[in-house]
């Protein structure tokens, strides 16, 4: 399962190394995709492969606001550990991907606090705007930046209603395999598309589950038997800015 | 120059490019007799290459090519020519028995890239070490914690 | 015609010209090194950021853009409006339409983040993006420009003219269309999300761009020591102070129509009264300067007679035009996107707040040598070929066209 690609010339290292594959190998057959999503009540199933993606189904995520805690920061965290950016980067130009918004209405004094990050929007202004097509939806929803085709122009940051664009603004170095991140081009929330084509969850939703309030939940809002679609079915759920009709894939509760 | 000339030129080259390419370019090759530099790309993991090695050397940039537009737009996940693959078969150690980064001189990419003065931008976004092991580790502890999350909330 | 035959001819290669050519290189190797150097270390070189995406280059480049298109209306009015007096100021008119636009798709290009890939935006195209389209617009209108200058520096050719300068024209039209849908088809920002920038970037585009070309042309004549008639001058000063009205006028309508709507109030507050250096660049750099003194200046029939006067008009349309551009491009951007209206919003990511910005020396080097690019390839174009006539003494272009100057 877990082949070693590595020549080690120390024994002992090997050795040791040897124990640890062993040990990742039995927790992947533990919890092979399948059986651990169905373990931890998600809903998604490993895509094969070789399969391409299709509008079957189309990912979002439903956050409850109410269960979001004030001053919590655990799906920001996941987020940055997961594609390697730094959460505690608070300059203009640092990269946020995800990052936590607090309300106040100023007249009653109500407040709220809620994560903020790419709405994959089904029509997604920054894939209208982009010139050479690199901001462009996945089949399944997931709106993504192709950095390949990306020439850094940012119009694509001028047009999004969230801000939930970034802009590598310096030289980056040791990212993560799964998310590869660089200087000169635009990156956002890619609903951690490598997990979700392995059949997991996102980053955010899962440490929000694990350490948090569990006010996230990840899902098909095409599939109308899916934990998601059937709480948007029962309860009052909103969108931010539903008044532009992007038909966003990201909805909130108690905002 | 007459017709005839020129083409005789370019046979020559032809047949003297052709007579020192093998040194050059087979995996099998002897040291090559004559002292130009060559280069010597590191043995990968394993016996051969996904593709043979010859068809690889030429077309790398193809293949990557074409399974990057696949794997970014359609999700499309397979190994064989990915480019996480060849860096986990092709990783080089260095002195201190971790794998080097594309900075070092010796990484695989750079045994031919610098000595045919091909720059690459791969590495400018891409990781240049094998993750593996650190991926498996991280996917067993993620696993793990998922198992103790379920066993909390359905409780004793 | 009725018109005594216009002679035009290379400008000479003295001392005068020679020097202001090596200046001008030395800007434009500014330019680049600025380039360079945001390359090399990314932009966090410069005062951009997540919030603030266009800068200082981009304010530079979307005048060089806009006055490129302007500049191409002498030309116009000469072939299509029949306009006599403009007809040896034609040529001139088509060579600073494509150094301009080239000064600003150079600090454009530079700016991207990855300029190495232009060739991917180059090949690879999203048709629905005004961005895609202006990709064509641009290359096409240079490609229009030489043509038009083709027909009307080639003898055989002249009776094209007019074909020619009518395509020429809508194209124009189409472009600075483009120019201002880029802001206007933004549907997030408060600031933009508006029909009128496309008008109002033609009539900006009208008023800069003519201002460029008079102060080029005044000190072109001044250099060569080519004679510049009184009333062609006058005649030019009054179109700008039109052209300036023209700004002002969509600038106004602009402004009333989103304050008569409750929730356009908090970014007209920004802009019109409580926006700090915005507010300072809107009403002094924007209306007062840009707007109000060259109307004052030029549609006062004593004033305009006065050469320096046009100059300095001139000069205060470009003064304002870069203050305009500063509170549309970068004001725009600063004032935070509403995502909850009503609410008083706060995160680690500038969200509720309006954005910090104070550009860096490289943002302006990057500029200038934009600008120092269009005007050397203004200056070699003259050198080399006829676009500069012998003389513009009102007797010499156009005695009958200047008999009773409108």
């Amino acid at each position: 399962m877990s082949r070693d690609h590595q020549r080690n010339n120390a024994p002992q290292e090997q050795s040791r190394r040897d124990i640890l594959r062993g040990a990742a190998a039995l927790g992947g057959l533990a919890l092979a995709p399948g059986v651990t999503l169905h373990l931890i009540g998600g809903e998604a199933a490993a895509r094969p492969a070789d399969e391409a993606v299709s509008d079957t189904h189309r990912w979002g995520m439903l956050i409850d606001a109410g269960k979001c805690g004030d001053g919590c920061q655990e799906c920001v965290t996941a987020c940055a550990d997961e594609n390697g950016w730094d959460p505690d980067g608070k300059l203009p130009t640092d990269a946020q991907w995800i990052r936590k918004i607090d309300l106040r209405d100023p007249k009653s004094g109500a407040e709220r606090t809620l994560p903020m990050m790419c709405q994959h929007c089904a029509s997604p202004p920054c894939v209208d705007v982009c010139p050479t097509g690199a901001s462009f939806k996945r089949a399944d929803g997931i709106v993504l930046v192709d950095k390949h085709t990306c020439i850094g122009c940012r119009y694509c940051v001028m047009a999004c209603p969230y801000n939930a664009r970034s802009f590598v603004h310096e030289p980056l170095t040791d990212q993560k395999a799964h998310a590869p991140r660089g200087k000169g081009t635009v990156e956002s929330c890619t609903m951690c598309v490598h997990r979700v084509d392995a059949g997991k969850q996102p980053a955010c939703v899962e440490r929000c589950n694990d350490a948090a309030g569990g006010a996230m939940l990840f899902g098909d809002l095409n599939d109308p038997t899916s934990e998601i679609s059937k709480r948007i079915a029962t309860y009052a759920t909103a969108r931010v800015r539903a008044d532009l009709g992007l038909d966003t894939g990201v909805y909130y509760r108690n905002i | 120059m007459a017709p005839s000339s020129v083409f005789a030129i370019i046979l020559a080259a032809l047949v003297l490019s052709a007579s020192m390419a093998p040194q050059h370019w087979s995996a099998r090759a002897a040291e090559p007799s004559t002292g130009v530099p060559v280069p010597k790309p590191p043995k990968g993991r394993g016996n051969e290459c996904v593709a043979e090695t010859d068809y690889i050397r030429r077309y790398h940039m193809q293949l990557l090519d074409h399974q990057r537009d696949d794997t970014v737009h359609e999700g499309i996940r397979t190994k064989q020519f990915s480019l996480k693959q060849c860096i986990d078969c092709h990783a080089v150690q260095g002195p201190d028995n971790k794998p080097v980064a594309y900075d070092d001189p010796s990484h695989f990419c750079r045994s031919c890239h610098d000595y045919a003065a091909v720059a690459i931008d791969c590495f400018e976004c891409h990781d240049s070490k094998p993750q593996k092991s650190a991926a498996a580790r991280e996917a067993f502890r993620g696993s793990m914690l998922a198992l103790e999350g379920y066993l909390k909330a359905r409780g004793p | 015609m009725a018109m005594a035959r216009i002679t035009y001819r290379e400008i000479d290669g003295g001392t005068t010209y020679w020097s202001l050519l090596l200046g001008l290189s030395a800007l434009v190797l500014i330019g680049l090194g600025s380039a360079w150097y945001m390359e090399h270390h990314g932009h966090i070189v410069t005062g951009m950021s997540n919030r603030i995406v266009w800068g200082i280059p981009h304010v530079f480049a979307i005048f060089l853009i806009l006055a490129a298109s302007g500049a191409l209306n002498v030309a116009s009015i000469a072939s299509v409006f029949e306009g006599a007096a403009y007809k040896p100021l034609a040529r001139l008119s088509g060579l600073m339409a494509i150094a301009l636009l080239i000064g600003g798709l150079a600090v454009l290009v530079l700016d991207l983040g990855r300029p190495e890939r232009l060739i991917v935006a180059m090949t690879t195209y999203n048709f629905k993006s005004i961005f895609a389209w202006n990709i064509f617009l641009y290359t096409g209108f240079l490609v229009v420009v030489m043509a038009y200058l083709f027909v009307q520096m080639e003898p055989t050719m002249t009776r094209h003219i007019k074909a020619v300068g009518w395509f020429a024209l809508v194209w124009r039209l189409v472009l600075t269309s483009g120019t201002g849908s880029i802001f206007g088809w933004l549907v997030a920002r408060q600031a933009y999300d508006a029909a009128i920038m496309a008008p109002l970037f033609i009539a900006m585009s009208f008023a800069y761009g003519l201002a460029v070309f008079i102060l080029v042309l005044m000190a072109a004549c001044k250099i060569n020591r080519r004679p510049l008639g009184g009333a062609l001058v006058n005649r030019l000063g009054k179109l700008l102070g039109v052209f300036a009205g023209a700004v002002l006028y969509m600038t106004a309508m602009m402004h009333l129509t989103n304050l008569y709507a409750a929730e356009h109030g908090g970014v007209e507050r920004f802009i019109l009264a409580d926006g700090g250096v915005y507010t300072a660049a809107f009403w002094l750099g924007h209306i007062v300067v840009g707007c109000l003194a060259p109307m004052a200046l030029m549609l006062s029939p004593n004033l305009r007679t006065s050469r320096l006067l046009v100059a300095v008009a001139s000069g205060l349309v470009i003064v304002g035009a870069i203050a305009h551009l500063y509170v549309i491009i970068i004001g725009g951007q600063a004032f935070p996107l509403l995502m909850f209206p009503g609410q008083e919003v706060s995160s680690s990511f500038f969200d509720g707040v309006v954005a910090p910005y104070s550009p860096s020396l490289p943002e302006f080097g990057l500029a200038l040598g934009g600008v120092a690019l269009a005007l050397a390839i203004t200056l070699g174009g003259m050198r080399v070929l006829r676009f500069m006539p012998q003389s513009l003494a009102d007797d010499d272009a156009s005695p009958a066209a200047n008999q009773s100057p409108a």
